[in-house]
């Protein structure tokens, strides 16, 4: 631990720098405003805090979702081992998503006022219930690591009663709090450049909230192996990202049949910003997808953080496009974001990281995994994906 | 019966006076400076825009079917029985939801303000409640913006068309335009030469994401059924499994 402070410290030095300049953005943010702050006008009301904190910050955080169905609903436990700190993801995402919310919105102290005074026509209604009720589950699925670290026997045994209804719960909140935030856009029909708008744009960013919430799992999990010195469970980590290749296929292939129903291939011969950003997303999210059906790139650690930090940026940058590529040429509105709205963005993402090392390490997020770890796994073969208990 | 106001480009003369009766009624300043803003904002909810030497008046289109009503998450834009579409500022918690679906591009915010409130025309709600014309009509020298009840003013529309086919083009915007709108304007040039956006569908736009919000009932308790039910079959599963492996 002591031979690496060097480096410790250089990424310490850059956090402060970036929470310094969050600290001042915030300022900004508070006393002068969105328009103090932000680069947004009346022609383009919504910008990188929605499109990145709030629309990337969910998705981000679809990997509990997904592995909860898949280890409690499907169980398949031997995904056990990446189960907590997925969950520990998303519900830290699902924090800062509110955090995030809290600058965007204009009056953040009436953030409450949805679930008091209803509109079940408004897909944002929806929103802010779902994000509501999917932090609580998330935070009821994260308090047994707080139980166990106490051994707070008592407690575990009322949340393990309700578990199968609770995980149930949140399975079926993520898949409308997903599917919701494409409907978001529904609205906008001849505003949102037709590369991205489509009357599926629900099931395509639930579908690809699934590919990238294994992708966060398979990003973290390097990460974590770096930070506390586990061995990494490659088998499984390659047996995830061969699912990992099939979401991505079915994805683009739906992306694929969608552009090409709406005759919107044309399009892409014209010389557009539109057209750069559309084909930089799909590539992002081609490339990795192709890469992952070959056994060696999946069995090398390297290559296949790399492919998972593709994906994700991939994803990204769908989100960054349908809230705010697309929608700029019928804005008739320049737009990009100011320094001060990417520092609190990179405040929030900074905020993550640390706050996600203090937890993993004083509770047990990683422990299921590094006892599966010890018993020796010598021979470094491939798990199979969907191989049931 | 709603109220709507038909406003004529071919007799406007850019004079500005409704400009000036609604940021009265608003009780926002009005000057030289803001009268040479040809767009609308949060302390200018109506404009007279200048293309060539015509004139063209925007303002809230007050819609039949709202947009804004229907995406609004805390339900403070409503759509009144007598036609405006108002908002209470008390409710809203700044989403600013509206304004990306408006397809208008109308409502505006207090961007600079600290504890800001989205701002839009809302056909002088308080007049029209008490009987009274909205400001700008009252104002207007030329009669070029009047306001009356919208199958009334939709008929005076035509007839003036009718009359006199070489001075109109001929349509009437807002007659269809998201479903129809209560602010219903002629031109003597296609609309979009006068600045309207002529893209918006002929549609009313709630309809869009409603397809897929009433789904939610249906998705809920199918996906309930399914999980509980995939969860009942795998767990029975493992537990032969688990029994099994004690049995050897």
């Amino acid at each position: 631990m002591k031979g690496k402070l060097p480096k410790i410290t250089v990424w310490r030095v850059i956090f402060a720098a970036i929470m310094l300049c969050g600290l001042y953005a915030t300022w900004l943010r508070v006393f002068y405003g969105l328009g103090g702050s932000t680069n947004l006008s009346d022609q383009f009301p919504w910008g990188l805090w929605i499109a990145f904190d709030v629309m990337g910050g969910v998705g981000l955080a679809a990997g509990a979702f997904t592995l909860v169905a898949t280890v409690h609903i499907f169980n398949i436990e031997k995904y056990k081992p990446v189960l907590r700190p997925a969950i520990l993801t998303a519900f830290l995402g699902y924090i800062l998503v509110t955090v995030g919310l809290l600058y965007d919105l204009g009056r953040p102290d009436r953030l409450w006022h949805p679930l008091v005074m209803w509109n079940p026509h408004s897909v944002m209604f929806e929103v802010a219930w779902c994000v509501t009720l999917y932090s609580t589950v998330l935070f009821l699925e994260f308090i047994p690591m707080v139980f166990e670290r106490f051994g707070w026997h008592k407690p575990m045994g009322w949340i393990h009663r309700i578990s199968v209804p609770l995980m149930i719960l949140g399975v079926l909140l993520s898949t409308l709090h997903q599917s919701s935030l494409g409907t978001l856009f529904l609205i906008v029909p001849e505003k949102l450049y037709p590369l991205w708008y489509s009357p599926i744009l629900p099931l395509l960013f639930f579908v690809s909230a699934i590919g990238v919430g294994l992708a966060m799992t398979i990003f973290e999990s390097w990460h974590s192996t770096r930070e506390f010195g586990r061995a990494l469970e490659l088998p499984l980590l390659a047996s995830l990202a061969r699912v990992l290749a099939v979401v991505m296929s079915v994805y683009l292939w739906i992306r694929f049949l969608d552009l090409a129903h709406r005759h919107a291939f044309g399009l892409l011969r014209q010389n557009r910003e539109e057209t750069w950003l559309f084909l930089l997303e799909i590539a992002l999210m081609a490339v990795p997808t192709v890469l992952l059906y070959q056994a060696r790139i999946r069995m090398r650690p390297g290559a296949l953080y790399a492919c998972a930090v593709m994906v994700v940026f991939g994803f990204v940058a769908n989100r960054l496009n349908v809230g705010i590529t697309g929608l700029k040429a019928a804005s008739g509105a320049a737009y990009f974001p100011r320094w001060s709205e990417i520092a609190i963005t990179l405040s929030i993402v900074a905020a993550g990281f640390a706050i996600f090392r203090v937890v993993a390490h004083y509770f047990p997020v990683f422990e299921a995994a590094s006892h599966e770890a010890e018993t020796g796994r010598t021979e470094q073969k491939e798990a199979e994906p969907l191989s049931v208990g | 019966m709603p109220k709507a106001i038909l406003y004529d480009s071919t007799l406007c003369i850019g004079c500005r006076a409704c400009e000036g009766a609604c940021a009265e009624r608003w009780g926002f300043p009005y000057n030289d400076k803001i009268a040479a803003e040809e767009k609308i904002s949060a302390h200018k909810l109506t404009a007279v825009e200048t293309h060539g030497d015509r004139f063209c008046r925007r303002l809230c289109m007050n819609c039949l079917e709202p947009t804004c009503v229907s995406v609004c998450p805390v339900g403070a834009l409503e759509k009144t029985q007598l036609g405006p579409v108002t908002y209470d500022a008390a409710k809203c918690m700044g989403c600013r939801y509206c304004m990306q679906a408006c397809p208008f591009q109308v409502p505006s915010y207090e961007w600079n303000q600290r504890l800001p409130k989205m701002r839009k025309c809302d056909m002088c709600y308080d007049r029209q409640r008490q009987g009274k014309v909205t400001a700008c009509s009252e104002v207007c020298p030329v009669g070029a913006t009047i306001t009356g009840d919208r199958d009334g003013l939709i008929a005076e529309a035509r007839q003036r068309i009718a009359a006199k086919p070489d001075a109109y083009y001929g349509k009437i915007y807002g007659l269809k335009e998201v479903g129809g709108t209560s602010v219903l304007y002629l031109s003597a040039v296609p609309f979009e030469q006068i600045g309207l956006r002529t893209g918006v569908p002929q549609e009313p736009l709630p309809e869009t994401t409603w397809r897929v919000l009433e789904l939610l009932p249906d998705v809920v308790s199918t996906g309930a059924v399914l999980l509980g039910g995939i969860w009942w079959v795998t767990n029975r599963r493992a537990e032969v499994a688990r029994k099994e492996g004690h049995g050897k």
